[in-house]
């Protein structure tokens, strides 16, 4: 049984992603603790130069087609398939992500390798794979035990620290050969750029973040009325955004943006880990939420367990005031 | 178009999530289930392919919890069928298993696209559209913002990645799009046309598939993160709070003047 460890990297437009980094820290603690090889796996078409960015990993497998210029979910689910099939390794870490999504579980699907998804940590002891999964929206983390020769493990962004797998060098390069990609069912189109809106969230040093707790559009009102007593901007979770009551460019998150404000005021939000990916590097954070138990309180350095109508405008009173 | 939408009842994260004795489950006696927001989504979705482009809806489902309600108000949103599978799923099952079952009740079911919600608040072992999608060698494509017919045999969805960036991706029927969000919120069903529904509509029902797989992993302990990093919690009246509050931001220099 193989003790290697294989990271699949994750980039989108010639950029490797954060967390592919996280990855490979995480993946350099596995195969210590396991004794095998730490690999890369790099999918694309020109996509060998970013090899030169992967010096943490003992190797990398490149798989190279045209038809992979582009990501779509089922080219590289297959491209993934085959890299996994001729490594065999132990443990296949995939990112916790929006392109992750469709492959973690792809490929669990199609190699019949354990998932386990929303991974906080995953260890190795004498040969054992445990992994920690975040679920019920953050509230609650799962242990579980991984029997098996291989699995996949899906991790978060944030749960490894990137500075360990960010290491230039390019390490040996072994070429995969492509599966067979003619007659994909997905077909790349187009990229689309989000728009330009009227404030940059990322580059505000205060935000007042909203979030479902709001419980109606002209509600937004009492938060913005705080935001721009304190000089800061208002920012929301993705509800707020697809119930079309702030633009997309004012959505923290997974798929929204990453924001590291001097002061993150997070406001009836519960803490979702999609959410908690946007905003965890912020300088200070406040949340004022009704439950004791959301884990946005996990996150936050000071807490409120109270009503925000009851709360924000007492605030901003005090802010208007100066006292 | 024939759409199926599978919709999963999963604990409501509003209430208190209480663990077993074991340590290893939620109490299933007291956990309160509701509809997988995501699956409202997808139901969503399928809902404005339909009013646009003509489409015949259909809902499928394991039996938990209060399943029968969620159907009928799906039918009362606008779904032309709703599908209940029996067997013994109270306890919860995992993804893989739910993907197993639905991959074979859909055999009996016409779907030219299937949707879900893009995840579940309890799918520890994977997401359903994307195992669905492997069951039934069918493409699938997630995280989806948007679907629009392209032709008879295919359609247009948007995919979001990080930083808004949204990928355009045409995927040939039938498949399995896990939805993220519907181009608008949700419809909402009156209480009393879903009441209504209840004594006029009617649920079908089939009997689940023997299927042999599972989570491929087992639990060993379900519990709250450790509050080592937990906040610092602020108590007292309003006015208190903002005082302490007001005064923190002071101290940190985050106050204009
Ligand atoms: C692939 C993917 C990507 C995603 N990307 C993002 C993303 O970029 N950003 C994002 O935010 N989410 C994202 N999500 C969604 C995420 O999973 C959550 O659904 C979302 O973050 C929840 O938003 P919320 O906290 O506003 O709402 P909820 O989870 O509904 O929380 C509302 C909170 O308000 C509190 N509350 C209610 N009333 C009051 C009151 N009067 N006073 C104070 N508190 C109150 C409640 O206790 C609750 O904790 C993504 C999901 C997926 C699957």
């Amino acid at each position: 049984m193989s003790a290697d460890i294989a990271v699949v990297v994750e980039h989108l437009e010639g950029v490797l992603a954060e967390v592919s980094f996280e990855m490979l820290a995480k993946g350099r603690e596995l195969a210590a603790a396991g004794g095998g090889m730490l690999w890369a796996v790099l999918i694309g078409h020109g996509v060998t130069r970013l090899a030169g960015e992967l010096g943490a990993a003992d190797g990398v497998a490149v798989v190279e087609q045209e038809a992979l210029a582009h990501y779509t979910p089922e080219a590289y689910e297959k491209a993934a398939a085959a890299a996994l099939q001729a490594l065999a390794p132990r443990v296949a870490l995939v990112a916790s992500s929006s392109m992750g999504l469709d492959q973690a579980a792809g490929l669990s699907g199609t190699l019949g390798w354990p998932l386990c998804a929303y991974c906080k940590d995953v260890a190795l002891t004498d040969g054992a794979l445990t992994a920690v999964s975040q679920i019920y929206g953050g509230k609650l983390l799962a242990t579980a035990e991984v029997p098996g020769e291989h699995a996949i493990c899906a991790m978060l962004p944030g749960a490894a620290a990137a500075a360990a797998g960010r290491k230039s060098g390019t390490p040996p390069v072994r070429e995969i050969p492509p599966p067979a990609l003619d007659g994909l069912r997905v077909r790349f189109k187009r990229l689309i750029q989000p728009e330009g809106g009227d404030v940059d969230i990322t580059r505000e040093g205060i935000l007042v973040s909203v979030g479902r707790g709001i419980g109606s559009q002209d509600n937004i009102a009492v938060v913005k009325e705080l935001a721009e007593a304190l000089g800061g901007a208002v920012s929301s979770s993705r509800p707020i955004v697809d119930q079309g009551w702030l633009p997309k460019t004012r959505q923290v998150g997974k798929s929204g943006l990453s924001v590291k404000p001097k002061l993150y005021l997070a406001v009836g939000i519960s803490g979702a880990p999609e959410h908690i990916e946007g905003m965890r590097g912020a300088e200070l954070i406040v949340a004022i939420n009704t439950d004791p138990g959301a884990p946005i309180f996990d996150v936050a350095h000071y807490g409120v367990v109270s009503d925000l109508f009851d709360v924000i405008p007492a605030l901003t009173e005090k802010v208007k005031s100066r006292a | 178009m024939d759409i199926v939408v599978t919709v999963k009842m999963v604990p409501d994260l509003v209430e208190e999530l209480e663990v077993n004795a074991e340590g290893t489950d939620l109490d299933r006696s007291v956990v309160k289930l509701r509809i997988n927001e995501f699956d409202e989504h997808a139901l969503e979705q399928a809902l404005l392919l339909k009013n646009q482009h003509g489409a015949r809806v259909t809902v499928v489902a394991l039996d938990s919890g209060e399943v029968d309600e969620t159907l009928f108000t799906c039918l009362a949103k606008g779904a032309d069928r709703a599908v209940k599978v029996m067997g013994d799923f109270q306890g919860g099952v995992s993804t893989h298993t739910a993907a197993a079952v639905l991959a074979q009740v859909l055999g009996g079911i016409p779907h030219e696209l299937i949707l879900a919600g893009v995840q579940a608040a309890d799918d520890r072992d994977g997401q359903l559209a994307v195992l669905l999608g492997s069951a039934l060698r069918l493409p699938h494509v997630s995280v989806v913002t948007g679907v629009e017919p392209s032709g008879d045999k295919a359609v247009t969805v948007r995919q979001e990645y990080s930083g808004g960036v949204v990928g355009e991706l045409e995927v040939d029927l039938p498949a399995v799009l896990g939805i993220q969000a519907a181009p608008q919120t949700p419809r909402y069903a009156p209480v009393s046309k879903v009441r209504q529904m209840m004594k006029t509509a009617k649920l079908e029902t089939i009997e689940a598939p023997a299927v042999e797989v599972g989570a491929g992993s087992i639990v060993t302990s379900l519990a709250r993160p450790e509050a080592a990093g937990r906040a610092e919690i602020i108590e007292g009246a309003p006015e208190e709070v903002a005082a302490r509050l007001y005064a923190i931001l002071a101290d940190r220099g985050l106050l204009k003047r």
